[in-house]
């Protein structure tokens, strides 16, 4: 492995901006890594050399210059395939959006793209965002670099593999129920979601409306720290965005990374973590509450009681949302288009079923379901309800604690094809990272270490209140500093080589 | 039909599927009737919760009244408008013959 | 098929209750969720946007114009504005919705329970409740191609234009009409008419029923009379004028009593108005009713209007015109038919300008019904049309008040205005018109004129001042028309001792 690649986003900014390094050599270097692991790992769906290389090499002529350029300027990044990108094609991880170039960049994108972030290219994802495993894309599934017969975690495990595999130091995933964090929990990597409304939405395809938000991804938490604070902050093109300056978290990482939480109180969940978690991932779990208490804080138990209802909400809101977002996707104006139809109806139907993958149709059935009148109620209305109820859930339990722990997820990463064929089974991989999502709070999962069965990443997820991110990064930094100083960096056996 | 019963027929699904414009083989019918049934029979407990006087959440962040002035933004261009389309014509997107009425 | 029934023997046996549900189109300068111009007749698809065409990834964000036409549509109609309501998705496919789902509002419109009191050409004043006003955005247009009439009954293919997608509706719904009896048809028509001026006169809308701004749908229910049973009401699309929704109504009557008269039932359906021969037909059979699955629409926040905001509204309403009309009617001491005449004569808000800008009612009023209103019927134009102002007529009247021009000049004075040729004091000036009324010019004319008829002049000297009419006019003829005829009269008396 080239030195270049083992580096983190912050350590390779420096160099580049003091020249030592070029944007250009950083980009060439990881586009050789993927050319020489990606074929294993299949993290990329889509690698977009000439325009990374001219991008980087823009940065590099900038700071020949002389000119300012941002904290992240010619680091290179893994971009989710569910962002639109006007000069990659965009595809959801789908059959239906397969080669669909978008005539527009999204939010996120733009902003990335002003810092002078060298956008790699697009990642591989369940379809439409939809699993918890990446075995749910159109076009193949992403392996897990640290055993390349299991799962990476999805729905972002393309970007999650493409961080360990150091393909990329900086990635960009999507969360509508835990699709950064679990999958930043089964490949030993950080991954945030940021309070719902912190991340602009425009150009991300909507999943789950109510649900989904962008994040950072990382290696480390100050790089996720800096990277949101890239993509971060208002947009007047989202509705539902938030009208408020970006937390100041990288400020919160470096104070973090001093290692002292005095006078912090950590509330343990208790509906997350015990029956249906791996002993492993529980282990690792309770040694992670030793050390967070090692370095000051104080544990606390709280109880969230509704959090147990929190999946059957989930799977009655997300798919509700979905059976109308999806609609779109009929033929008519762009995407796939099976001509063996007569009418318009027929054309839409066929495509709809030969694009769509059975987990998308699943849920889009499930969804018209939920929504059908004489069902609103008992369903989708009662799910709204049960929301709210997790809402206040958390509210009660930030009165008692600045930040919430739980395992991230059940399981370390499963092998490929055990799960894929038992919709619910795949459904519990998001019983900790769920009720974030219903509730909108700050969510990121740090690695915690590995499971003593199997030697695999298991993730400690924290959480915080709305627009908290600041307190989250701070444990997350000192917690990572603290590990990282015991253990060493978790870097992937497989692929270190 | 009842939402208590959690059951979901293959016809139900049938219908479903043609209302959501998916043309489903018979075997997915059958899948998809088994799979949802039993995932219905999960998520059905969110009535378990007593939630009378809960008012329902539709947006996790309370936002209100965002608006955006009557001004104009540049859009696409008709080319760009009409690039991904499977077939247009004349500045339009040409779709097969429309069965069903407007609205 | 059972035959139309003829219509007072429909109205001796059956009870109408009509509604009615009128859609119209805000003429802001962008669209409903995105920034998109409106303007009419632009080249297909060159006034669209990603938010617009539906594309993955975008979102709407709300045009706060819009919202204020809303509500000043709902004070205008006596509704109260809901203090809290959010859009909703209406879920169907058709082609010429991009995304599938039409966003409006569902349960929770946000102007409720109003009226109109809608006076028929009687004076009968009926009370139509007003259900809701509700805020929604228009479809594209599609072109049907292979049919014989261009219609979609037959067609080969068709071609969909996104232009108007996205056009900010209002739709307008009123209760249930009861009691109309055989006046239905008047009072529906009577309804959108006063409904079309109320809008007009806010000046958000064109309201132009003949090109698409203001659309309406009938709903019409027959009960036996007396029977107290209400009927199943049809609903009926495609009425174009104000003679059509008349026309439509009637013949929904004649043809639902003959249905019934023959055993059968109504059947709740879609009817289409057809033009040319005044009749409903059926719409396309549906397998199954619509289930629209609306659910509030996640990618937009509530609109809580507040007191403040829906006060300072009602403040910008303009008197009603019914309410203009009838103060105009007692300021000018007006009959009903005079009135009536002066407002299909299209000269209600030009009299009243002319009013304004400072000439006596009589006088404005005579000037455009009678010299104004011929000028504009030789050229084929709507009196609004001719190129005059009141501003301009007012000018001239007060020019012969102060006796600078008769009534002749005054009518050259016009013409040239008319002509182009400027404002009524340089067209005086221009064609040297001015009344003459220095008195050496006119009593020079004046012996002239008496030297040159010394018969008359004796006559008149003997007593018989009527004779002295003859040496009006040669007077007149000398000055060509510029003097004051009742002075010259003075001056030949005077003269003639």
């Amino acid at each position: 492995m080239s030195d270049l690649i083992r580096l983190s986003a912050a350590e390779l900014a420096e160099r580049i901006a003091a020249k030592e390094v070029s944007a250009v050599e950083a980009a060439q270097a990881h586009l050789d890594r993927i050319a020489a692991v990606d074929g294993a790992v299949h993290a990329f769906l889509h690698v977009g050399t000439e325009a990374a290389l001219a991008s980087a090499a823009l940065v590099d002529e900038q700071i020949a210059a002389g000119q300012r350029v941002s904290a992240l300027a010619g680091v290179p990044l893994a971009l989710k395939d569910v962002f639109t990108t006007s000069d990659m094609p965009t595809t959801c991880g789908s059959k239906i959006l397969e080669g669909w170039r978008p005539p527009y960049d999204a939010t996120v994108t733009t902003r990335l793209r002003a810092a002078g972030i060298t956008i790699l290219g697009k990642t591989n994802m369940d379809e439409f965002a939809m699993g918890s495993s990446t075995e749910h894309s159109a076009y193949g599934p992403t392996r897990n670099p640290w055993d390349l017969s299991r799962i990476p975690g999805g729905s972002g495990g393309g970007s999650a593999a493409a961080l360990a595999a150091f393909e990329a130091p900086l990635a960009i995933g999507t969360d509508t129920g835990g699709s950064i964090r679990q999958p930043a929990a089964v490949t030993g990597t950080v991954g945030v979601k940021p309070t719902y409304g912190g991340v602009s939405r425009y150009g991300l395809v909507a999943c789950a409306s109510s649900l989904d938000q962008g994040g950072p991804c990382a290696r480390t938490v100050l790089d996720a720290a800096l990277l949101h604070e890239v993509i971060g902050g208002h947009d007047p093109l989202d509705s539902t965005s938030i009208d408020a300056p970006v937390p100041s978290v990288v400020e919160a990482a470096r104070l973090g990374a001093s290692g002292d939480l005095s006078g912090l109180r950590v509330g343990v969940v208790k509906e997350l973590g015990g029956e249906g978690y791996q002993p492993g991932v529980r282990a690792s779990f309770d040694e992670g509450l030793q050390r967070l208490e090692k370095l000051g804080a104080e544990i606390v138990e709280v109880s969230c009681p509704h959090f147990e209802y929190g999946m059957a909400a989930y799977y009655l809101i997300l798919p509700s949302e979905v059976s109308s977002n999806l609609a779109r996707f009929d033929a008519m104006r762009y995407g796939l288009r099976v001509q063996e139809g007569a009418s318009a109806e027929e054309v839409m139907a066929l495509t709809r079923e030969a694009g769509f993958g059975p987990e998308v149709k699943r849920r889009i059935i499930l969804g018209t379901y939920a929504l059908s009148s004489g069902y609103y109620d008992a369903y989708y209305g009662q799910a709204q309800k049960v929301r709210t109820l997790i809402s206040r859930d958390f509210a009660a339990a930030f009165a008692k604690a600045d930040v919430l722990v739980s395992p991230t997820a059940p399981t370390t990463a499963f092998p490929i094809g055990e799960k894929v064929d038992d919709p619910l089974a795949m459904y519990l991989n998001d019983l900790a990272t769920i009720p974030t999502n219903l509730a909108g709070v700050a969510g990121m999962s740090v690695p915690s270490g590995l499971a003593a069965e199997d030697g695999l990443p298991v993730g400690l997820q924290i959480m915080a209140p709305a627009l908290g991110e600041a307190v989250m990064y701070r444990v997350g930094a000192a917690f990572e500093a603290s590990r990282v100083a015991d253990e060493g960096l978790l870097i992937a056996p497989e692929v270190a080589k | 039909m009842s939402p208590d019963s959690g059951a979901i027929s293959r016809d139900e699904v049938a219908h479903l599927a043609r209302l959501a414009r998916l043309a489903v083989t018979d075997d997915e019918l059958d899948t998809f009737a088994g799979q949802l049934d039993v995932i219905l029979g999960s998520v059905a407990r969110v009535g378990e919760v007593a939630a009378e006087d809960i008012p329902p959440t539709s947006h996790a962040v309370p936002l209100e009244n965002v608006f955006r002035p009557d001004e104009l933004r540049p859009g696409l261009t008709q080319e760009q408008a009409l690039a991904g389309a499977p077939a247009a014509e004349e500045g339009r997107f040409r779709v097969p013959r429309i069965l069903g009425e407007e609205q | 098929m059972s035959t139309l029934v003829d219509y007072p023997s429909v109205v001796e046996r059956y009870e109408p209750t009509l509604g009615l549900e009128v859609h119209v189109e805000l003429s802001t300068n962008t669209k409903m969720f995105c920034g998109c111009p409106t303007t009419f007749g632009a080249e297909p698809n060159t006034q669209v946007c990603p938010t617009c065409l539906g594309l993955p990834g975008s979102l709407p964000v709300v045009n706060r114009t819009a919202v204020e036409s809303a509500i000043r549509i709902g004070l205008a109609l006596n509704c109260s504005i809901a203090p809290w309501g959010r859009f909703a998705r209406k879920n169907y496919f058709y082609p010429d919705m991009p995304k599938n789902f039409q966003t409006s509002q569902y349960d929770e419109p946000i102007c409720v329970d109003g009226y109109m009191d809608v006076t028929l050409d009687d004076g009968t004043v009926v009370r139509v409740g007003i259900e809701r006003a509700h805020m929604e955005e228009d479809t594209g247009k599609s072109l049907h191609v292979g049919g014989a009439t261009g219609r979609i009954h037959g067609a080969d293919y068709s071609l969909l234009d996104y232009n108007r997608a996205g056009v900010p509706l209002i739709e307008i719904v009123t209760k249930m009409i009861p009691d109309t009896g055989g006046r239905a048809p008047e009072v529906a028509r009577a309804y959108v008419t006063q409904l079309r001026d109320l809008i007009s006169s806010l000046g958000v809308s064109d309201v132009r029923m003949d090109q698409g701004s203001m659309r309406c749908d009938v709903n019409l229910s027959l009960s036996p009379a007396g029977s107290g049973v209400l009927g199943t009401r049809t609903e009926t699309k495609n009425v174009n004028s104000l003679r059509s929704v008349e026309r439509a109504v009637r013949y929904e009557m004649s043809r639902q009593a003959g249905v019934l008269d023959a055993g059968g039932e109504i059947v709740q359906e879609t009817r289409h108005f057809e033009e040319q021969s005044g009749t409903t037909r059926a719409g396309r059979r549906k397998e199954t009713s619509e289930d629209y699955r609306y659910f509030p629409e996640p990618d937009l926040v509530p609109i809580a209007p507040s007191a403040e905001w829906v006060e300072e509204l009602r403040g910008t309403l303009p008197e009603k015109p019914w309410e203009r009309r009838a103060r105009i009617q007692q300021a000018w001491g007006l009959s009903d038919e005079e009135l009536r005449d002066l407002v299909n004569a299209g000269a209600l808000d030009l009299i009243e300008a002319t009013v304004a800008a400072g000439a006596p009612a009589g006088e404005a009023r005579s000037w455009w019904v009678a010299y104004l209103a011929q000028q504009a019927n030789s050229r084929s134009v709507e009196l609004a049309e001719l190129p005059i102002t009141p501003a301009q007529v007012a000018r001239v009247i007060a020019l012969v008040a102060a006796g600078d021009l008769n009534n002749k000049l005054a009518r050259q004075v016009v013409d040239g205005v008319l002509a182009g040729e400027g404002e009524p004091d340089a067209v005086v000036e221009s064609r040297g018109l001015k009344v003459v009324s220095d008195d050496g010019a006119l009593i020079a004319a004046v012996d002239e004129a008496l030297a040159a008829q010394p018969d008359v002049a004796d006559k008149i000297r003997s007593g018989k001042v009527q004779a002295a009419g003859a040496i009006v006019g040669a007077v007149m003829k000398a000055t060509k028309g510029q003097a004051d005829a009742k002075r010259v009269r003075e001056l030949i008396i005077e003269r003639c001792g």
